[in-house]
C-alpha cells in the first residue's frame, strides 16, 4: 500500500472541463490526499514546512496540472523552488524523498500525434518535461512516464468523462500498488497501461 | 422671544460662526477661539447686534457642555475610567484644593472677608470642561498623557462643584438669601428643606437610577425605537435622555453634566453607542459654539476700558497661580516635560461655572457685586486666552522639547542611520514598522504619544516625540539624507501639511502617504507624493475576497479578481487627479463617468465570458480553432 499526494494546480478550475472531471474522480480514500495548491495559496506564499510535512505524510507524488507553453503553471515551479529545499529534498544530507515516487498528470490541448518525435510539437510530452524528470531522479526519486489527457480542445464531454474514470483508476492502482509500472518505465506516457489495467474504453 | 427676532438671533449666531471659525481655522487657532472672536464681534462691544440676552443665550448653550460630556462618556469606558481612577482623584483633588487655599489666601490679601475669599477661591479653582476638551479634541490631543490628566481633573472639577454650591450658603455674611432663582438648574432644589439624609439618599437613588436604567431598561427601549425605523425618533430619544437627566439631575442638586457623563459611561458598552453618538454630535457641537459665542459676547469691554490696569492684572494673577500650581501638580504626577506643559497650558482659565457660582454667590448674599463684576470679566478673558495660550504652547514651547529630546538621545548614542522615516505609529503606522523591524530594516519614528514613544524607546527603537510636520524635528530625524518618508498620521491635514514642508526641504526623499479617501488621495497626489496608499483598501479588498471565496470562488480567481479590481480602482484615482485641475465640475463629471464605468464593467464581468482577462488559461478562441465541432457538447 502506497500513500499518494495529488499535487493539484490549476489558476482556472472554474473554466476547465477536463481537470473539473478529473478531480471528480479523484478517490474518496484515507490513502489519498488531494492537495489544491491555488486554492491553498492564492498569492503563491507557500508554506515550506507545511508542504515538506506533507511530502514526508506520503510515499507516491501524483503532480497534477495542465500543460501551458510546454511547462507546468507557474505554481508548482514556485512549489519546487521553495519546498525542494537543499539539505532537505537534495544534496548530500537531503533525503527526504528518497524512494519515493513522482508521476505527472496533465492536459495537453494538442493531439498525441502532434507530441511525437516528427509531430507538430517535434517533442514528446515526457521529453518537454524533462526538468521534471531530473528533478525527480536528483532526489533520489523514482520517475513514471506521465498520464496525459491529449486533445483537450477537441474533446467530446463522454471522452472528458471516460478519462475521469481512467484517472479515478489510476490514483487508486496507484494507491494498492496494482500498475505494472516496471514495464512503463521507458513509455512516453503511461495512457495505454493505465488503458489496459481499466480494461479497455473509448480510446 | 418672539419668532421674528428669535430667527433674527439665530441668524445674527449662526453668520457670525460660519465666517469667524473658518477664518480662526485658517489661521490655525482652533474653532474655540473662532467663536470666542465671533462673539466678541457680535457683542455689545462690538457690532452691538446681541446686547444683554447674551447672558440668556449662555445659560441655554451651557446644555452643550452637558452634552458633550455624555458623548464623552460615551466613549469612555468603565474599564477605563476605572484606570484613570488615580489621577481623577489625586491630580483633580490636589488641584482643586492648593488653588482654592492659595486663591483664599490671595483674596484675604486684598482684604476680603475669608468667607468671601473662599467662595472666590473654590470657583477659581475650576476650569473649562468645554473649552478644553473642545480644544485638545481638536488637536488630537486627548489620548495624550497631559490631555487625559487634564480630563481627569476637569472631571473631578464637575464633581466638585457640587458641595461648592451645597456651601455658598453657609458662607452668607448676614444678607438673607435672595429669593429671585432665575438660574435654576444650580440653585433651588427639590430638596431644598429636606434634612441631608433625604437628600443624600436621594442623590444616591438618582445615580443608582442612572446605572441601573442605563444597563438594563434603555437597550430594550432603543432596540423597540430601532424597530420603528425611523431616525428622528431614534434622535428625539437620545435628546430625550439627556435632557430627561439633566433635569433629574437638576432636581436632586447634582451637576447635569456629571449625570449625563454617568449615562454615557453606562451606554458606552451598549451597541447604541455610535448611534447615539452621531445622534447627539451636532446638536452638541452647534450648542457648544452657541456657549463660546455668548461668553465672547459678554465680555464686558466697557468694565475693562474702564479699569484696564485691574481686570487684565487679574486675569493674568489668576492664571499664572493656577499655571503654577497645575505645572507643579503635573512635575509631582511625573508627566514628562512637554506634557507637564500642555496639561498646565490647558487649565489655567476659569471655567463657565463660574457663572454661575458667583451669580448663586451673589444671590446668597456672600459675594457684593464690586467684587463679582471685575471677576466675571477676567473669567471672561481668562477663557479667551486659553486657546491663545495653547496655541502659544504648539508654536513655541514644544517645538524646542521635541528637538531638545533628541538632540540628547543622540549625544548619548552611536547614530546609526535609518534610510525610512516613518511619521506616526499608531495602528497603522506600527504594523508597517514591526513588517519593517521583522525584516530588520531600521526605521526612525516620529510620534506625539509621548507614552508610545518612552514604550518604543526602551524597545530600542529610534524614536522622536513631537510633531511630524515640523521642519527642525523632521532634520534631526534625518530627512536630508533619508531614502523614503513613510506618513502614516491619523490625520488628513496634518498628512498634507506635512507633504507640503517635506516636498519643500527635502526634495530628494520619496514619500509614501497613508491617505483615507479618493479626494484625499488626490490632494496627496496633487502635493507631489510619491505612493498614495488609501487606508481602506487592502483590508477591503481581502474582505472582499474572502467574500468572493465563500459564495463559491477559486481562491486564485478572487484573488486575480481582486487585484484586477486594484488596478483599475488606483488608475481611477489617477485619473481623476490629472483632471481635476481642470476645476470642479469637470471633477464632478468625471467621478461619475468613472461610477459608471465601474458598472459596465461589473456587469460586463457577469455577462460575459469574453470579458474575463485571464483568457490566457482556457481561450474560447483555441478551442474553437483547433477544437472542431465538439464545442457543442458543452
Amino acid at each position: 500500500m502506497a500513500r499518494v499526494l495529488v499535487l493539484f494546480a490549476h489558476p482556472a478550475l472554474e473554466k476547465s472541463r477536463v481537470h473539473q472531471r478529473l478531480v471528480a474522480r479523484v478517490p474518496d480514500h484515507p490513502d489519498v490526499t488531494f492537495h489544491d495548491l491555488y486554492e491553498r495559496y492564492p498569492r503563491l506564499d507557500i508554506d515550506v514546512r507545511g508542504e515538506q510535512a506533507l511530502l514526508d505524510a506520503h510515499d507516491t507524488v501524483v503532480l497534477q496540472f495542465p500543460f501551458y507553453w510546454y511547462s507546468t503553471p507557474p505554481m508548482l515551479k514556485q512549489w519546487q523552488d521553495l519546498v525542494l529545499e537543499h539539505g532537505w529534498a537534495y544534496g548530500s544530507t537531503g533525503t527526504a524523498l528518497r524512494g519515493k515516487t513522482m508521476l505527472c498528470a496533465l492536459s495537453a490541448g494538442g493531439p498525441r500525434e502532434a507530441y511525437q518525435e516528427g509531430g507538430y510539437n517535434r517533442l514528446t510530452v515526457r521529453a518537454l518535461l524533462a526538468p521534471l524528470e531530473r528533478t525527480a531522479i536528483l532526489c533520489g526519486m523514482h520517475y513514471l512516464p506521465p498520464w496525459i489527457v491529449y486533445g483537450t480542445h477537441g474533446l467530446s464531454l463522454d471522452v472528458m468523462e471516460e478519462r475521469g474514470r481512467e484517472y479515478g483508476a489510476l490514483l487508486e492502482a496507484l494507491v494498492g500498488g496494482e500498475l505494472p509500472v516496471a514495464d512503463g518505465r521507458g513509455l512516453d506516457d503511461l495512457n495505454d497501461v493505465v488503458r489496459a489495467h481499466v480494461g479497455g474504453g473509448v480510446a | 422671544m418672539s419668532t421674528e427676532s428669535f430667527f433674527v438671533q439665530a441668524f445674527v449666531y449662526l453668520a457670525a460662526a460660519v465666517v469667524a471659525v473658518p477664518l480662526a481655522k485658517r489661521f490655525g487657532l482652533g474653532s474655540v477661539l473662532g467663536y470666542l472672536i465671533a462673539g466678541v464681534a457680535i457683542g455689545p462691544f462690538g457690532l452691538g447686534l446681541v446686547g444683554e440676552e447674551g447672558q440668556d443665550v449662555m445659560h441655554f448653550a451651557e446644555f452643550g457642555v452637558v452634552m458633550m460630556l455624555f458623548v464623552i462618556g460615551l466613549e469612555l469606558e468603565p474599564a477605563l475610567l476605572w484606570r484613570l481612577r488615580k489621577s481623577i482623584l489625586g491630580l483633580g483633588g490636589l488641584q482643586v484644593a492648593i488653588t482654592t487655599a492659595l486663591a483664599t489666601g490671595a483674596g484675604m490679601a486684598f482684604g476680603l472677608p475669608w468667607q468671601a475669599a473662599l467662595a472666590v477661591g473654590m470657583t477659581l479653582a475650576l476650569s473649562s470642561t468645554a473649552i478644553v476638551l473642545q480644544t485638545l479634541a481638536e488637536k488630537g490631543l486627548l489620548k495624550t498623557t497631559g490631555g487625559q490628566g487634564a480630563f481627569s481633573v476637569l472631571l473631578f472639577q464637575d464633581i466638585a462643584v457640587i458641595p461648592m454650591l451645597a456651601l455658598m450658603p453657609l458662607l452668607a455674611t448676614g444678607h438673607g438669601p435672595a429669593v429671585d432663582d432665575s438660574h435654576g438648574a444650580a440653585a433651588e432644589t427639590l430638596l431644598t428643606g429636606a434634612p441631608g439624609w433625604v437628600r443624600a439618599l436621594v442623590v444616591l437613588g438618582a445615580v443608582a437610577g442612572i446605572i441601573v436604567g442605563g444597563r438594563y431598561l434603555l437597550r430594550p427601549v432603543f432596540r423597540i425605537l430601532g424597530m420603528v425605523r425611523m431616525r428622528e425618533i431614534f434622535t428625539a430619544a437620545a435628546l430625550l435622555l439627556v435632557i430627561g437627566i439633566a433635569l433629574l439631575m437638576g432636581e436632586v442638586g447634582l451637576s447635569p453634566a456629571l449625570g449625563t457623563f454617568l449615562a454615557g459611561v453606562v451606554l458606552a458598552n451598549s451597541e447604541y453607542r455610535h448611534e447615539l453618538e452621531s445622534d447627539i454630535e451636532p446638536f452638541k457641537g452647534l450648542l457648544l459654539g452657541l456657549f463660546f459665542i455668548a461668553v465672547g459676547a459678554s465680555i464686558d469691554f466697557a468694565l475693562i476700558q474702564a479699569r484696564p490696569g485691574l481686570i487684565v492684572s487679574l486675569t493674568l494673577g489668576i492664571v499664572a497661580l493656577k499655571f503654577g500650581v497645575l505645572a507643579g501638580l503635573a512635575r509631582g504626577f511625573r508627566m514628562g516635560a512637554d506634557q507637564a506643559l500642555l496639561f498646565a497650558f490647558a487649565l489655567p482659565q476659569v471655567g463657565e461655572f463660574a457663572f454661575v457660582l458667583f451669580s448663586f454667590a451673589g444671590q446668597e448674599g456672600v459675594l457684593e457685586p464690586a467684587i463679582t463684576s471685575p471677576l466675571v470679566a477676567a473669567v471672561a478673558l481668562s477663557m479667551a486666552l486659553t486657546p491663545l495660550l495653547l496655541v502659544l504652547n504648539e508654536r513655541v514651547f514644544q517645538p524646542q522639547f521635541g528637538t531638545k529630546r533628541a538632540d540628547d538621545r543622540e549625544a548619548d548614542e552611536i547614530e546609526e542611520v535609518n534610510r525610512i522615516i516613518i511619521a506616526g505609529f499608531g495602528s497603522f503606522g506600527s504594523t508597517l514598522g514591526r513588517l519593517l523591524k521583522a525584516n530588520r530594516v531600521g526605521a526612525t519614528v516620529l510620534d506625539v504619544d509621548s507614552e508610545r514613544v518612552e514604550l518604543l524607546r526602551k524597545l530600542g527603537l529610534k524614536v522622536y516625540y513631537g510633531d511630524a510636520t515640523r521642519y527642525d524635528l523632521l532634520k534631526t530625524a534625518g530627512a536630508d539624507h533619508a531614502q523614503i518618508l513613510i506618513i502614516a498620521l491619523d490625520a488628513p491635514d496634518k498628512t498634507l501639511s506635512l507633504v507640503h514642508t517635506a516636498r519643500k526641504h527635502f526634495p530628494n526623499v520619496t514619500i509614501l502617504a497613508r491617505a483615507f479617501d479618493w479626494s484625499d488621495a488626490h490632494d496627496l497626489q496633487e502635493a507631489g507624493v510619491d505612493a498614495v496608499y488609501r487606508q481602506a483598501v487592502d483590508a477591503s479588498l481581502r474582505m472582499g475576497t474572502d467574500a468572493l471565496r465563500r459564495v463559491g470562488f477559486r481562491a486564485f480567481q478572487a484573488e486575480r479578481a481582486s487585484q484586477k479590481f486594484l488596478r483599475h480602482d488606483e488608475e481611477s484615482v489617477r485619473e481623476l487627479t490629472a483632471t481635476r485641475g481642470q476645476g470642479r465640475s469637470e471633477y464632478l463629471t468625471v467621478a461619475r463617468q468613472r461610477i459608471q464605468d465601474l458598472e459596465c464593467l461589473l456587469l460586463a464581468d457577469l455577462e460575459e465570458a469574453e470579458l474575463d482577462r485571464d483568457a490566457g488559461w482556457d481561450p474560447e478562441t483555441l478551442r474553437a480553432e483547433f477544437g472542431g465541432g465538439s464545442l457543442e457538447d458543452r
